[in-house]
């Protein structure tokens, strides 16, 4: 429920707040550079050029809650039909789709997101589609081993028996079974890649500046934290906020559609 | 037992050939590919690209510069530095030591720690330490590593002047004390990284233990509780930690490179990013290929350990 709360105040901030403001993004107010937080007329004060935190916070959060979803998206696609086509045929395509999923694993995610990314052209759709590329294995893991093991339950066996084709087994039959598993990975994949996205932002690979992300806000924030420690200690908190919050609400969503999963307890 | 070993050995080496085709075909997908040394260098012709494409073999079929390029790697023959011209692997073996010190201390203290905390949360299960632990490493999983880092510096360098902000050394002082002294904070900031998962599965291992009855039968022997718990117990829900260590080393090397960055601590993350920003690509990709490796490795030994750990997978 936190998890849940967290989200939605969080979209709900970023998609209403900005209109609230009355300060730009790039509005530029010299007269209060580094205003600390609370002391002032900017909420939750200024950065180095005196741009308002609080907007630009919520404008970073729109294209990092954007790149976080839409990586998600194309990640779980992806992981789904790997995943599909391994755990449904098997024999030697799903070895080899399996083996391949192990081989991207061994390259440590931020490594290898990093290069990517800097062989491209920096910008939201690139960082999103190369975020997505380091996060669909474990999807992928997810339901090929559904697959293989519902391939082998009662319905789909008499599936098989009255004649269906393939696709409608694959699709319509067993699909749907592994659904539960798949939107609670979808779910702690969206914190992943928000976490990603900060990552390569923060190291300066990811969304460039002057566009806001949560991640490059703190791009240059460790120079000035004897001076303004708010500028790094406030958008990492944002950025802990969203990742637990999905973190949670991924958590949340495994008790609740499958009790079989919950293997804390 | 060893069919088992030669087995996991021989799944190794098929990962091993699929790690290298990636490699090799993300060394293709850099700009200006395998060429791009050259291809930056002004006053360079067209013409004379070619032929260096030629000498470096790049007009033969791509199976066969594959073939050749993993030659070079089995070689030890990883390409040069673009920046000072030192072979790859010497510039790599010059930062490998502080990020295995980096790994080893900072994993030394999550097992220390993590075990701790998820044998008292399967003792005292629903308790509420083990609420604020769970609760605790789920935040500890959420937050971003730099971002720790940059709050440790803030609380423990700036605000309580205790520790430096960065560096291995002070200029100068090459004693172990201000080496110590120095790692302090990014061994904290990479412990942050793995405590999470080492506590949650300690957590579940011990519970799955508890509950087998050669403890309920050391308890019906009247053995004294802590007895059980650390003789009995414990003892076999550390074995499945040994995978976990393996599955951690990614994660450990990811951690290491945004903790390096922040602490400017000389090893492999920030040579990795120093070579990214200077389009260093030999460099870049002998650092993924060897970050892939020491993954691998990591894995193997883990899952080769646990053969000799547990004599249940050793007599089968």
């Amino acid at each position: 429920m936190f998890g849940l709360a967290a989200i939605v105040f969080l979209v709900l901030a970023c998609a209403v707040g900005p209109y609230l403001c009355p300060y730009g993004p790039l509005s530029i107010d010299l007269l209060h550079r580094f205003q600390p937080p609370f002391l002032g007329p900017h909420l939750l004060g200024t950065d180095q050029l005196g741009r308002d935190l609080l907007v630009r916070l919520l404008l970073a959060g729109r294209i990092s809650l954007t790149v976080g979803f839409l990586a998600m998206t194309i990640s779980t696609v992806i992981g789904v039909v790997v995943g599909l086509l391994s755990g449904f045929y098997g024999g030697w395509v799903g070895t080899a789709l399996m083996r391949l999923v192990d081989a991207v694993l061994c390259f440590p995610n931020i490594f290898l997101l990093l290069t990517l990314a800097a062989m491209v052209s920096p910008g939201v759709l690139t960082i999103t589609t190369i975020v997505a590329l380091t996060a669909w294995m474990q999807v992928a893991r997810i339901v090929d081993g559904q697959m293989r093991t519902l391939r082998e339950r009662d319905f789909a066996v008499a599936a098989e028996a009255i004649g269906v084709s393939d696709r409608h087994l694959m699709l319509r039959e067993l699909l749907p079974n592994t659904l539960a598993p798949v939107v609670v990975a979808a779910t702690l994949n969206v914190a992943q890649a928000i976490l990603l996205e900060s990552y390569a932002s923060y190291l300066g690979y990811g969304i460039q500046p002057p566009t806001p992300s949560w991640g490059n806000m703190l791009n240059n924030a460790q120079e000035y934290l004897t001076s303004a420690p708010w500028l790094a200690i406030i958008p990492g908190a944002v950025i802990t906020l969203a990742v637990t919050g999905f973190n949670f609400l991924g958590d949340g969503l495994r008790d609740a559609l499958d009790p079989r999963l919950d293997l804390n307890r | 037992m060893l069919s088992y070993v030669a087995r996991r050995i021989a799944q190794s080496i098929v990962l091993l050939i699929l790690v290298s085709i990636i490699g090799f075909a993300l060394l293709h997908l850099t700009p200006g590919g395998p060429l791009s040394q050259f291809a930056n260098t002004p006053g360079m012709s067209a013409a004379a690209l070619k032929r260096i494409a030629h000498q470096m073999g790049l007009d033969k079929p791509i199976p066969v510069q594959y073939l050749d390029w993993t030659g070079h790697l089995l070689r030890g023959d990883w390409g040069r530095s673009y920046r000072d011209q030192q072979p790859v692997l010497t510039v790599i073996a010059s930062h490998l030591w502080a990020t295995l010190e980096l790994m080893l201390s900072s994993t030394f203290l999550a097992v220390l720690a993590g075990t701790w905390i998820g044998v008292l949360g399967a003792v005292r299960r629903y308790s509420v330490a083990d609420y604020l632990a769970t609760i605790g490493a789920m935040i500890a999983l959420s937050i971003p590593t730099f971002w720790f880092g940059l709050v440790m510096i803030y609380l423990f360098s700036v605000w309580l002047p205790w520790f430096p902000s960065g560096d291995m050394h002070q200029p100068g002082d090459r004693s172990f004390l201000d080496y110590a002294h120095h790692l302090v904070l990014p061994c904290l900031v990479l412990t942050l990284v793995t405590v999470a998962t080492w506590s949650r599965y300690m957590r579940a291992s011990m519970l799955e233990v508890v509950n087998q009855d050669y403890i309920r039968t050391a308890r019906a022997k009247g053995l004294r509780r802590r007895a059980i718990l650390v003789r009995h117990a414990l003892r076999n829900a550390l074995l499945p930690m040994i995978t976990i260590a393996g599955l951690q080393v990614p994660t450990l090397l990811g951690g290491a490179l945004v903790t390096e960055t922040v602490f400017t601590w000389p090893g492999m993350g920030r040579l990795f990013l120093d070579s990214l920003g200077y389009r260093d690509y030999p460099v870049v990709m002998g650092l993924l290929m060897f970050t892939a490796i020491l993954v691998l490795l990591g894995n193997l030994i883990a899952d080769l350990l646990y053969v000799v750990a547990d004599p249940r997978i050793r007599l089968s």
